[in-house]
C-alpha cells in the first residue's frame, strides 16, 4: 500500500514553538527587514514554485465542480 | 459533534471526467485498501430508515414535490451501467467479482460516501473540539489513501481532492458541522443567537479564497469560501437559496429529547486551530443559548454583512446594529467572547479544554486586532493571503493573475507533497494540536465516549455480519436468524468503551453478541 507515508512527519512543532516563530518585525521598522526572514519567505516561495502545477491558467480553468451543498 | 467533508474532486489528465464516478472511484479505492487489510468485504449499506432531510426545525415538513433534487438526500445514489463499468475497470483481483460501492461505514465510526458530485466524509460523533480536529482530519487521511490507490491502479487517472469550498467559477459545496442541542431550547432562539455568531466567526476560521462574487465577478481577496453563496438567513435548503442558519430537523438521535443543529456555513478547515476554535466556541455560544445568557448583537442586514466581513481583510470594516450601533467583526466575537467567559467562570472554570478554547480564542481575537498577518500560524485565511502576498510582492502580480488563483486551489490540496497547507505545516510554520500519529490512529480507531465506539467496533469485530448501519441503527444477519437484526442506537452517549467495551471482548461471534446485547445482563443499546 503505497499510501500514507509520504505524509509530512516533519518536525514537532509544540516543542519548537517558541524557536522558530517568525520574529514579528518592530512596530514602525519598516523596510529595514529582518534578512533572515526575507530569506525564509524567498525559501518557501522557491519551493511553492517547484510544487506548483505548472500551466496556471489552464489549470485553474479545468477545476470545475458540480453541484454541491 | 461532528463535521461533514465535501471534497473538490478533478481526474487532471481527463477532462470530461465525470464527477460522480471519480466521487465513487474514491469510496471504492478506499475499500479496496480496507479489504486487503481486513480480507474482508468492508462495505456496508446505509440505512436510510431514519433520515427525513425535508424535516424542518420550525415545525413543518417540505413537499417531495417542491424540494430541489439535491436535497432528496434520504435516496441512495444510482449509477448507469455504464459508469460502473468506469469505476470497475481495472479492479486489484479480475477474478473477484466486486459489486460497486457508493457508501462505507467505516471502522472508526465515520461514513465515507458518494454525495451526488463529490466524496465526503462525515466525521463519527465525539464529544469535544479536539477530537473534531482528530477525526476530521482522519478523514483527510482517507482521502489521501484513496488518491494514492488509485494513482497505483494501472487504467486508472490519478484523482486529486481538494479540501475547499468552491470552484471559483458558480459552484460551491459544503464542509457541515453538527451539534446535538437539547430539543426543549426553542428553534428561534438558537437562530437569533447564532446569526450574528456566524456572520463574524469568520474572522477565525475563515479559509480564504482569491476572487470576489459567487461568480468571480471582482479580482480580490476574501476571507471566506462560502460567505458569498449565502442568500437568505433561515431556511431548509443546502444547495440553492443558502442560509446561514440552515433548519433542517433530522435529529439522527432521540427526536423528542434533542435535535441536531446542521450548520451550513462554516469553510473546510486545514488549519488545525481554525477547525478547533470554529467547533469550540460555537459549542460554547450553543450552550450560552441553553442557559439564556448569550447577548444578541443582532445585525441589521447580516446576509450583506457577512460578504462585507469577508471582503475585508483588515477587519476594519463596521457593521451596523439594529440598534444603531456599528462595530466590527471583532468587536462582536468579543461581546460573545465576554458572555462566555463569564458563564464559564460562574460555573467554576469549566474543564481543561473548555479554558484552552477561551484562552486561545481570547488570544487569537487580540492578535487578529493587533495585526492579522500575525495569525498565519493559527488561520487558514491569514496563511494563504501571506503566500499570495510575498508572490505579488516579488512578481508584481495583480490579483486577477491566474498563479494567485492557482496558489488558492493548491492550499487546499490533499496531496502532502503538492498541497500549499501541507508544505508550509511541514516547515512549522502551521500550529498542530493533534500529532501525526494520533491522527493515523483516528483513521482506524473510533472515539471511545459516544455511540461511533459501538458503530465503528461493530463494523471492525464483525464486517461479514453487519450489513447495514446508519448514525443511529446497525443491522445484522446472522446465519441463524431468518429476519434482519436491527439494532438502534438512538442515545448518542450511550454505545461507549465504558459501556461496551466488555460487551465485545466477551463475544466471540456476532451471534453471542447480538443475543448477549438483545438480552443479556449488559445495558442496553436501545434507548
Amino acid at each position: 500500500m503505497a499510501t500514507q507515508d509520504q505524509r509530512n512527519t516533519g518536525s514537532r512543532p509544540e516543542e519548537q514553538d517558541e524557536a522558530t516563530v517568525d520574529p514579528a518585525p518592530a512596530p514602525g521598522a519598516g523596510q529595514s527587514q529582518d534578512s533572515s526572514q526575507t530569506e525564509g519567505v524567498d525559501d518557501l516561495l522557491d519551493e511553492i514554485d517547484g510544487v506548483l502545477e505548472s500551466n496556471a491558467e489552464e489549470f485553474v480553468r479545468g477545476f470545475v465542480q458540480k453541484g454541491g451543498q | 459533534m461532528g463535521t461533514e467533508t465535501e471534497y473538490g474532486i478533478i481526474a487532471p489528465g481527463v477532462a470530461d471526467a465525470n464527477a460522480t464516478v471519480l466521487s465513487t472511484q474514491v469510496v471504492n479505492a478506499y475499500a479496496a485498501t480496507l479489504r486487503e487489510g481486513l480480507g474482508n468485504l468492508a462495505g456496508t449499506r446505509w440505512d436510510y430508515t431514519d433520515e427525513a432531510p425535508l424535516s424542518d426545525a420550525r415545525g413543518w415538513q417540505m413537499s417531495r414535490s417542491v424540494a430541489d433534487s439535491s436535497q432528496l438526500t434520504d435516496e441512495p445514489a444510482v449509477l448507469t451501467a455504464e459508469q460502473v463499468a468506469l469505476v470497475d475497470q481495472g479492479g486489484s483481483d479480475p477474478s473477484e467479482e466486486v459489486a460497486v460501492l457508493m457508501n462505507l461505514v467505516l471502522g472508526n465510526g465515520a461514513r465515507l460516501y458518494v454525495d451526488h458530485a463529490h466524496p465526503e466524509y462525515s466525521s463519527p460523533e465525539v464529544t469535544n473540539p479536539l477530537d473534531v480536529v482528530r477525526w476530521d482530519r482522519a478523514g483527510d487521511v482517507v482521502g489521501q489513501r484513496a488518491m494514492a490507490r488509485i494513482a497505483a491502479t494501472p487504467g486508472f487517472a490519478p484523482v486529486v481532492l481538494y479540501k475547499n469550498n468552491t470552484d471559483s467559477k458558480s459552484v460551491s459545496y459544503g464542509s457541515h458541522e453538527n451539534y446535538l442541542v437539547p430539543r426543549s431550547v426553542p428553534f428561534g432562539r438558537i437562530a437569533a443567537a447564532l446569526i450574528p455568531f456566524f456572520v463574524t466567526r469568520q474572522v477565525m476560521c475563515g479559509a480564504g479564497r482569491v476572487g470576489l462574487g459567487s461568480l468571480n465577478q471582482q479580482p480580490g481577496f476574501q476571507l471566506s469560501q462560502r460567505a458569498d453563496f449565502f442568500e437568505n438567513e433561515v431556511g431548509l435548503e443546502t444547495t440553492v437559496r443558502r442560509p446561514i442558519i440552515n433548519t433542517r430537523d433530522e435529529p439522527h438521535a432521540v427526536a423528542e429529547k434533542y435535535r441536531r443543529l446542521h450548520v451550513i456555513i462554516g469553510d473546510a478547515n486545514l488549519s488545525e486551530v481554525s477547525n478547533y476554535l470554529k467547533l469550540g466556541t460555537t459549542s460554547l455560544i450553543l450552550s450560552l443559548i441553553e442557559n439564556e445568557l448569550v447577548p444578541i448583537p443582532e445585525i441589521a442586514e447580516p446576509v450583506r454583512e457577512l460578504q462585507a466581513v469577508s471582503h475585508d481583510p483588515s477587519l476594519r470594516h463596521l457593521v451596523t446594529l439594529t440598534d444603531g450601533r456599528r462595530v466590527t467583526a471583532l468587536d462582536v466575537q468579543e461581546m460573545y467572547l465576554e458572555a462566555a467567559r463569564s458563564a464559564v467562570d460562574a460555573q467554576g472554570g469549566g474543564d481543561a479544554q473548555t479554558a484552552d478554547v477561551l484562552a486561545r480564542w481570547e488570544s487569537l481575537l487580540g492578535t487578529l486586532r493587533r495585526d492579522p498577518m500575525e495569525a498565519a500560524r493559527q488561520v487558514d485565511w491569514v496563511a494563504k493571503l501571506k503566500v499570495l502576498q510575498a508572490y505579488r510582492d516579488r512578481d508584481s502580480l495583480d490579483w486577477k493573475d491566474p498563479r494567485l488563483a492557482l496558489i488558492d486551489l493548491q492550499y487546499a490540496d490533499l496531496r502532502p507533497d503538492k498541497g500549499i497547507y501541507y508544505r508550509l505545516a511541514a516547515r512549522n510554520a502551521m500550529e498542530r494540536l493533534v500529532s501525526d500519529d494520533d491522527v493515523v490512529a483516528a483513521v482506524t480507531d473510533p472515539p471511545t465516549d459516544t455511540r461511533a465506539y459501538f458503530r465503528g467496533r461493530c463494523i471492525s469485530s464483525f464486517p461479514k455480519e453487519v450489513v447495514g448501519a446508519s448514525w443511529d441503527s446497525i443491522i445484522f444477519e446472522l446465519p441463524s436468524q431468518r429476519r434482519l437484526q436491527r439494532i438502534q442506537t438512538r442515545e448518542p452517549l450511550r454505545g461507549t468503551a465504558a459501556l461496551t467495551e466488555a460487551l465485545f471482548a466477551g463475544s466471540r461471534t456476532a451471534e453471542e453478541f447480538v443475543l448477549r446485547l438483545q438480552g443479556g445482563p449488559e445495558p442496553s443499546m436501545a434507548p
